[in-house]
């Protein structure tokens, strides 16, 4: 058996990580350096949001009707402030909605994203350890699903299980309903990529071995078989986060999705639209990029990693 | 053969029933029905008559059996927010989406293969390039933000076509309501169908020019160069006639995601049809027309389905090989 020794010549971790492969890859392609610092920036703008927005867009106390409708970069004809992307009819600055808008969207992207693998990979992996009718079942349920477009089984399990929703507790709830459903929209993926890694993994020599020492098969397919799989399964979370955000956005610029009161980038887009014919086109136009830009740089760093980690195309 | 379609059937049946379960589950157990059909005045023991006449309290297969049987012959209730019968709503504005997504499709289509012939044999040239810039963008930007945009750059700013609405609308037959034959029917129709088609217009030119770039390699187009046959025969006679097959049948499959996006595009548009009906719903939570129409997209979607199933079934002879083996 060979060992295997560390490079050397490299000291630290940091170093090595820099030489990998992947890294290597990623410094050669100006596009994903763009994507991944363009999604970077609106992360982090939208993390921090409470301590860069200049202004709470959400507190009453705050906020001067007179600066209503304030031009971006122009100061306004009654109070005279000065705002970088303009106000909208309630004098909010729209610099600060965007980064709050971001935050909500990107906050039930990331969650959706991690529900929908998380189901995905626990089915995945049962059903390609398992196999027999426990396979047959999930995979037709798959087969069937993937005949719908994602974002219209969100609208609709969004929609049913509003239904089921007692009135007090639909606005409260609205975020984590949204969640499950672009969640439960999304999960075939994962289950169909995970299954099939599995059933090429189960026969290898390393999951006998551990078959044999008797372990666990939970502890199989969670400390052994789940590791090997996780690559692809990176690959379809990075672009299924830009699908969330999109479905997301879709559905609140429907008047489905979030409540009025947490507005997403989709909510603003679609309250922007509705100032369009009076000419304040600002409201409309800024949270629009930034969804755009969101979902495409996300969009470019999944394609550039299903490219980095596939070994046919090296 | 025969095997085949049966499990198709028996599966396209499964779904439906299933469909019809949750369909049958929101009308059941959101909110009391009794409490949504009468008023206040009415007594406990009088709720209790209405409850056993309407067969509330018969055992959940009963009643189960019950809704689809009514389904099965369009009676969904009454819906809670219009105080009318669901199904003529629905039928009312049927004809506004089905022409919507019929105008897209044919778009999406046409311009999809024209393009995609285009790009296929114009590699190089920048027409090509922008054209394929162009899709890039269609395909990452949302639907609804297309429809924005559409809006922003042809209605507002340079006031080209109207921005919502389905302009004036004339009857054919009885309850056809149809925008196609009056002018302000057709320039309403205009925008929606473009936000509808976009996305299945690069899915159609995408695929066209890859099918078209595979085919010119073969050898029977050389042979054909070879004969001496016009660039004009051998593109559009040979080339063309052979990737069509796989486009006619994703173009087929595509319908079905048309009509559902179609929700996204009445919205935006405010075109008066079954998808908006179903966002009101969804808002008002008016579950007969929620219940109602998710049934009609399983149904269109599963028929849809079927029909491409049998189609390539019929087309393609490879398939019936790799069944009968699979099953032995």
């Amino acid at each position: 058996m060979t060992e295997f020794t560390p490079d050397e010549s490299r000291p630290n971790a940091l170093a090595r990580a820099w030489d990998s492969d992947i890294a290597y890859s990623f410094r050669r392609s100006p596009l994903a350096i763009i994507a991944a610092v363009v999604s970077l920036i609106i992360i982090l703008a939208a993390v921090f949001a409470p301590w860069i927005a200049p202004h709470d867009p959400f507190n009453p106390a705050t906020l001067n009707l007179m600066d209503g409708f304030t031009p971006p970069m122009e100061p306004n004809a009654f109070t005279g402030n000065v705002y970088w992307l303009g106000t909208d009819n309630q004098g909010r600055d729209v610099f600060s909605t965007i980064l709050f808008g971001a935050r909500i969207s990107l906050f039930v992207g990331f969650m959706a994203v991690l529900f929908a693998m998380v189901l995905g990979i626990t089915l995945g992996l049962i059903a390609g350890y398992r196999g027999g009718w426990v396979d047959s079942l999930l995979m037709r349920v798959a087969d069937v699903q993937l005949t719908f477009p994602s974002i219209l089984l969100a609208l609709l399990i969004f929609g049913v299980a509003r239904g089921f929703i007692p009135p007090a507790y639909r606005e409260a709830m609205a975020i984590w309903v949204l969640i499950v459903a672009i969640g439960l929209a999304e999960w075939v993926q994962y289950a169909r990529v995970v299954r099939g890694a599995t059933m090429v993994e189960k026969n290898k020599e390393y999951v006998q071995a551990a078959r044999v020492i008797g372990a666990h098969p939970a502890k199989i397919l969670l400390r052994h078989i789940l590791p090997n799989v996780m690559g692809p399964v990176l690959v379809i979370a990075t672009i299924g986060l830009a699908l969330a955000i999109i479905a997301e956005a879709t559905l609140s610029f429907l008047g489905v999705g979030v409540p009025p009161t947490q507005p997403s980038l989709g909510t603003l887009i679609r309250i922007g639209q509705g100032f369009l014919f009076s000419g304040e086109w600002w409201i409309l136009l800024f949270p629009s990029i930034t969804l755009l830009a969101l979902a495409l740089s996300v969009n470019l760093l999944g394609d550039w990693l299903r490219d980095a980690l596939n070994p046919r195309l090296r | 053969m025969i095997a085949f379609i049966l499990r198709r059937l028996v599966q396209s049946v499964i779904v439906m029933l299933a469909v019809a379960l949750v369909s049958f589950a929101l009308f059941r157990f959101v909110g009391d029905p009794i409490a949504s059909m009468v008023g206040q005045e009415v007594t406990l023991a009088e709720r209790a008559e209405i409850r056993e006449a309407l067969g509330l309290n018969d055992p959940f297969i009963v009643q189960f059996w019950n809704f689809i049987a009514r389904a099965a012959t369009g009676d969904f209730g009454i819906s809670y927010r219009l105080q009318q019968p669901v199904m003529e709503l629905i039928l009312s504005r049927l004809p506004a989406t089905l022409e919507l997504a019929l105008v897209s499709g044919i778009l999406a289509f046409a311009f999809g293969v024209g393009f995609g012939v285009y790009t296929a044999l114009r590699r190089g040239s920048w027409v090509s390039g922008t054209i394929m810039t162009v899709s890039l963008i269609g395909v990452s930007l949302p639907t609804f933000l297309i429809g924005v945009l559409l809006i922003w750059v042809f209605a507002v700013e340079l006031q080209w076509l109207p921005s919502f609405g389905r302009g004036e609308t004339v009857y054919i037959g009885n309850w056809w309501r149809t925008g196609l034959l009056t002018e302000s029917g057709r320039a309403s129709l205009i925008l929606p169908a473009i936000t509808l088609g976009l996305y299945q217009m690069t899915l159609i030119m995408r695929l066209v020019r890859a099918e078209m770039l595979e085919v010119l390699r073969t050898d029977y187009i050389k042979f054909a160069r070879a004969r001496g046959l016009s660039n004009r025969a051998v593109h559009f006679g040979h080339a063309l006639k052979n990737t069509l097959v796989p486009v006619i049948t994703i173009t087929g499959l595509q319908m079905g995601s048309i009509i559902a996006f179609s929700i996204i595009t009445e919205t935006v548009f405010q075109w008066p049809g079954v998808g908006a009906l179903f966002i009101r719903s969804v808002q008002f939570v008016d579950v007969p027309v929620m219940a109602a129409y998710l049934m009609l997209i399983a149904l269109v979607f599963v028929v849809i389905n079927l029909i491409v199933d049998l189609l390539y079934y019929a087309v393609d002879p490879r398939l019936r090989v790799d069944r009968a083996n699979a099953k032995s």
